[in-house]
């Protein structure tokens, strides 16, 4: 088994693109739900209207770069008051269903036949990352180290992703920090508590969810931009309901109201699946495991991930990083 | 605001006065008062066929403390929510001090200075009880986004608001418990807990379901206290409470409800031998005081009735 | 009259919204073409389709095989001409909108999907010539149509009673419901297929078995965390593990493609009145409906019925007048578990069988459990008959791929409207 291509893979991964991408969107996740106790089921609609707001205003309208982003921000910051009028005066499960129901209806009618012109139909829409990649200060090439016999390195354009990225990261979690240390935190955390209280105490609680949900989103929607930007394309189906249960399974992880839950809970996440993913499929390769073949291997890490993410909620709710005492109050 | 203005003359005897107002009243429902500071008319509130809140007249004396008594089922809860913005009255009007409630939503109801409490106590669990104190403060710079991320911008309101949140906290003895989660707390301290919260609105109007369910008798006379205080501070109190020993020991003035109707009014002293609240406790006319054993079958009725309520309610 | 209203008003507003369906592309490992053509609802066979590079040189022609689909592996990444011959159709269809070429891009280490749309043929054209000449094909398609959307409304309804029923008593908003509904049917194809038994008593077997993992998963499982004391959010994202877990699992052990049962797979449609339905779908139905009556009556009637609905009512109260909880729990559990499996049989029956063919419909289950109202048996049993008529009859006025979005526009709507459903209540505050 080629041990040294596993370990550099999955070192790769604890920082690499898909880490970077799923993080953003986990902090977003983290506002809603670990703060505000918002069960948005809907996040990977969020990265959806942002990465096809880029798509689209690049390769559809001839538009620079910088539009798109501007577009997609702004049609995020749009989805979420859409989705936050009917739903945030509903109950939680209500909430969920609902949610989950519009990034439905977003994926559907992005890789509809009926709007193949515009969005691309289920192949989606690529070739808008030029903008961006004529920015990179990098020269062309591999950029990284050996660390022992392990080779970890990246390649130019995907280096400027990354650096990006984490920059991205680095100011959400910054003003994650900042917010909810002050006044305005104390309320979101008060409503994830018992929001007829907080209305019984002067604070408008539809106003506040909603700023919530927009802040979420509007992160969230970083993620669908690096997803755009790091593979060059978007599709439809990256952004179904299953990429917002793997976020739900990061945030939980890292421990959910923690300001870098949901990093760390990215970068474990992918850590741990790229480990076995790459172990089993080696394993297979190598004749070691014989009862199941390489497409197999690929379904059992997700096995594993449901697994995880029942074993964890059952013995370690609060996470990596939560707190016990906190977890030990309430049995929500 | 208004609780400090007013406390400067709290020296008066406060509950003398609110004795003095009541003394030559008249027993209606819908009795006027001659200082109200919410006055109600013709609420009413439909759950599909069933009529729960039907008032047709009611006033509350500023600086009084008003108890609203009844059995269960009366409505009583239904018509606090009304009052407080937490559900829509079907039809209606009602004033505070003077400027008309109706349609007004919970949060801004609370932000004119009138806060209620629940029933069932809503201490936010994981947050400690200090952050439940400094939550109930209003007008806070700190609670708008962009001010948010500027820690400078909020900084020192946040230190006043701890500071009366701290002299909050004493008075109510909970200084000690001040870092604890306030989910770890007991069942009387969080009341004591909610009480205090809602005085951090500096409300004018201090609205309180059942203050006293189920919070253990040691803990009852140090509440009852904190209630009567509220008065001495100038702010007027409206609560609901089944147990009628403590109406009569707090209360200046009591209306009760039944059936979703305000069948009486009356000093605490008095109530409870009118013959309108016996028939509504009660629910058949009585001429005389009950005795021993008319009181036993009464209880045995009253057992039967229940059970068969419940099994009727299981058999649906 | 209010409900009435709200319903027309949500049937209008889902209009407006309506877009575009489902047609899952599946990212397994392959790179290459593939599709399924279906004619009302059943495969097409035979019909010949060459696959040739953007610049002309022919890569394979395949012919579709007995369930409809077809599949073409690419050496390169890049465009591709598909062409279907309508020759090879059957008589009596033709392609929607008449363009028999598509050009769809290949990804690497990706299959892409090519959907041709068949209608019967001089469909389109009277379609639009009929404005004038008189509706009759208009309402044959709606009654049509009609039929199909009870058919699906009904298997719904059976994995929605479940869904619905679990929620009142226990508080769970199960997100593995769906892979109840897909355990039905791969048992079904277990017995069927791999142990030669007919559909009917291997249908019999794969309920019987449902059933008795569904207590199984109550008694071990849920029932366990419960007892933990475990929160309602907590169990609906254990619940999102469990819909993982058992996902992929399924994937493992059935298989990637979608697959068919041995017997009533294609059968020809006969006429009743203005409906064209094949005989399956007619004695499916009817054991739906019986089913759910049967159901309904027990709800009413038995003594374990009246217990399930006071246990959704108030767990509490119910259990201080000495109803056994978690004994109702358990039955609960276990006929929610059967009928969910009885659904995804019937689900294989009409369409075919997948491993996510319950997750594509779990979200259809929750606008039905929604729309009625959640926790309440007989809502759910009205939301999801809306909702499936809603989703086939809307194919009147916009393709058929795009109908699920319409239901999903009209849950929304009708929340915004009433927040508690169709047959819900409100919450007592305070």
């Amino acid at each position: 088994m080629d041990w040294i291509t596993i370990f550099s893979t999955t070192i790769k991964s604890a920082v690499g693109v898909e880490t970077v991408l799923y993080a953003l969107a986990a902090i977003g996740i983290n506002i809603h739900f670990g703060y505000t106790g918002l069960l948005n089921f809907g996040q990977a609609a969020f990265m959806a209207v942002a990465g096809y707001g880029l798509a689209v205003t690049v390769t559809v309208m001839g538009l620079p770069f910088w539009v798109g982003i501007v577009i997609g921000l702004v049609a995020a910051a749009i989805l979420a008051l859409l989705m936050g009028i009917p739903t945030l005066h509903l109950r939680a499960d209500y909430l969920a269903i609902v949610t989950i129901a519009v990034a439905e209806i977003i994926r559907l009618v992005f890789r509809s036949v009926a709007f193949k012109d515009i969005f691309g139909g289920s192949d989606g829409q690529r070739g808008f990352s030029g903008g961006f990649q004529a920015l990179n200060p990098f020269p062309e090439g591999d950029y990284g180290f050996n660390l022992g016999p392990i080779p970890i390195f990246f390649p130019h354009w995907q280096l400027w992703v990354m650096v990006v990225g984490w920059l991205l990261i680095a100011l959400c979690c910054f003003i994650v920090f900042l917010l909810m240390k002050s006044p305005w935190g104390r309320v979101l955390k008060a409503i994830r508590e018992d929001e007829d209280a907080v209305r019984s105490l002067g604070k408008n609680v539809f106003s506040y969810k909603m700023q919530s949900l927009v802040l979420g989103g509007v992160i969230g929607c970083l993620g669908g931009f690096v997803y755009g930007l790091a593979y060059g394309s978007v599709q439809p189906d990256v952004f179904g309901t299953e990429t917002t249960f793997f976020l739900y399974t990061m945030v939980i992880l890292g421990g959910a109201a923690r300001v870098f839950g949901p990093v760390i809970g990215a970068m474990l996440f992918w850590v741990l699946l790229v480990l076995l993913n790459g172990t089993l499929s080696e394993a297979v390769a190598a004749g070691v495991i014989t009862f199941i073949d390489t497409s197999q291997a690929g379904a059992l890490r997700y096995v594993f991930v449901g697994l995880g993410l029942i074993l964890l909620l059952v013995f370690r709710p609060q996470g990596i990083f939560g707190d016990k005492r906190e977890i030990a109050i309430d049995a929500r | 605001m208004h609780a400090e203005t007013t406390g400067a003359t709290a020296a008066i005897d406060r509950r003398a006065a609110a004795e003095a107002v009541f003394k030559d009243m008249a027993r209606d429902p819908g009795v006027p008062k001659p200082d109200p500071i919410l006055v109600v008319d013709d609420v009413v509130r439909r759950f599909g066929g069933l009529t729960a809140v039907d008032v047709k007249h009611v006033e509350v004396q500023r600086g009084s403390i008003t108890a609203l008594i009844g059995p269960n089922g009366a409505g009583k809860t239904t018509f606090f929510n009304q009052l407080t913005g937490f559900d829509t009255a079907d039809s209606g009007t009602w004033t505070f001090n003077g400027k008309p409630m109706n349609g007004v939503p919970a949060h801004k109801v609370a932000r004119r200075g009138m806060v209620r409490t629940f029933q069932l106590t809503k201490a936010l669990s994981r947050l400690t009880v200090l952050e439940n104190m400094r939550l109930g403060a209003q007008h806070q710079k700190g609670e708008n986004f962009w001010r948010a991320l500027i820690p400078g911008a909020w900084r020192r309101q946040e230190a006043e608001i701890t500071e009366r949140a701290e002299e909050l906290l004493a008075r109510f003895k909970l200084d000690a418990k001040r870092g604890d989660f306030a989910g770890s707390l007991s069942g009387g301290q969080r009341k004591l807990l909610e009480m205090a919260r809602a005085l951090m609105v500096q409300p004018e109007l201090v609205m309180l379901d059942e203050p006293m369910a189920g919070v253990n008798p040691a803990l009852t006379q140090s509440l009852l206290g904190h209630v009567k205080d509220l008065r001495e501070q100038g702010m007027t109190v409206l609560f609901v409470e089944h147990d009628m020993d403590m109406v009569r020991d707090i209360s200046d003035w009591v209306i009760v409800m039944a059936q979703g109707t305000v069948i009486a009014e009356g000093p605490p002293s008095t109530i409870m031998s009118d013959e309108r609240v016996i028939d509504a406790y009660l629910g058949a006319h009585h001429d005389a005081p009950l005795s021993e054993s008319e009181l036993e079958a009464q209880l045995q009725d009253a057992e039967a009735a229940l059970e068969a309520e419940i099994e009727e309610e299981t058999q649906k | 009259m209010r409900r009435a209203v709200i319903a027309f008003t949500a049937f209008l507003g889902g209009l407006v919204f309506l877009l575009v369906g489902p047609a899952h592309a599946d990212p397994a490992d392959c790179q290459g073409l593939k599709g399924t053509l279906t004619f009302q609802g059943q495969p097409v066979n035979g019909a010949r389709i060459a696959v040739s590079t953007e610049g002309g040189q022919p890569v394979e022609t395949v012919t579709s095989n007995a369930q409809g689909a077809w599949d073409v592996q690419v050496e390169d990444p890049g465009r591709y001409r598909v062409t279907l011959d309508p020759a090879s159709l059957p008589q009596n269809t033709e392609i929607r909108g008449g363009n028999n070429v598509r050009t769809p891009t290949v990804y690497e280490g990706n299959c892409s999907s090519v959907l041709f749309a068949l209608q019967a043929k001089g469909a389109a054209g009277q379609q639009q010539g009929d404005e004038a000449g008189g509706s009759s094909s208009f309402w044959t398609q709606a009654a049509q149509l009609t039929f199909e959307g009870l058919n699906l409304g009904l298997i719904i309804a059976l994995a929605a009673l479940g869904l619905s029923l679990i929620y009142g008593t226990t508080g769970l908003t199960n997100f593995a419901h769906g892979e109840l509904v897909t355990l039905g049917a791969i048992l079904a194809y277990a017995f069927n297929v791999g142990f030669g038994l007919h559909l009917i008593p291997a249908a019999v077997c794969a309920v019987i078995l449902a059933g008795i993992l569904g207590y199984g998963q109550d008694r071990f499982f849920w029932g366990q965390l419960r007892r933990r004391g475990t929160g309602t959010v907590a169990m609906m994202i254990i619940s999102i593990g469990v819909a993982l877990f058992l996902r992929y699992m399924y994937l493992i052990l059935f298989s990637p493609q979608t697959e068919s049962y041995a017997q009533y797979t294609a059968q020809p449609g006969i006429e009743i009145g203005p409906i064209s339905a094949a005989p399956k779908n007619l004695v499916a139905m009817g054991i739906e409906l019986l089913v759910l009556v049967i159901v309904g009556i027990a709800l009413l009637r038995t003594r374990t019925g009246k217990a399930a609905r006071a246990v959704a009512d108030n767990p509490a109260l119910a259990a201080s007048s000495g109803i056994n909880v978690d004994g109702v729990i358990r039955i609960i559990w276990t006929v929610g578990a059967a009928i969910a499996a009885l659904a995804g049989i019937m689900l294989g029956l009409s369409q075919n069988l997948k491993y996510t063919m319950g997750q594509d419909i779990l979200l259809l289950i929750f606008a039905g459990v929604t729309l009625g109202g959640l926790g309440t048996a007989f809502g759910a049993l009205v939301g999801s008959l809306v909702v499936g008529l809603f989703i086939q009859v809307s194919t009147l006025w916009v393709p058929p791929e795009l109908k699920s979005v319409g239901a999903l526009a009209v849950l929304i709507i009708v929340l915004l409207v009433r927040p508690q459903g169709i047959l819900g209540r409100r919450e007592r505050i305070g």
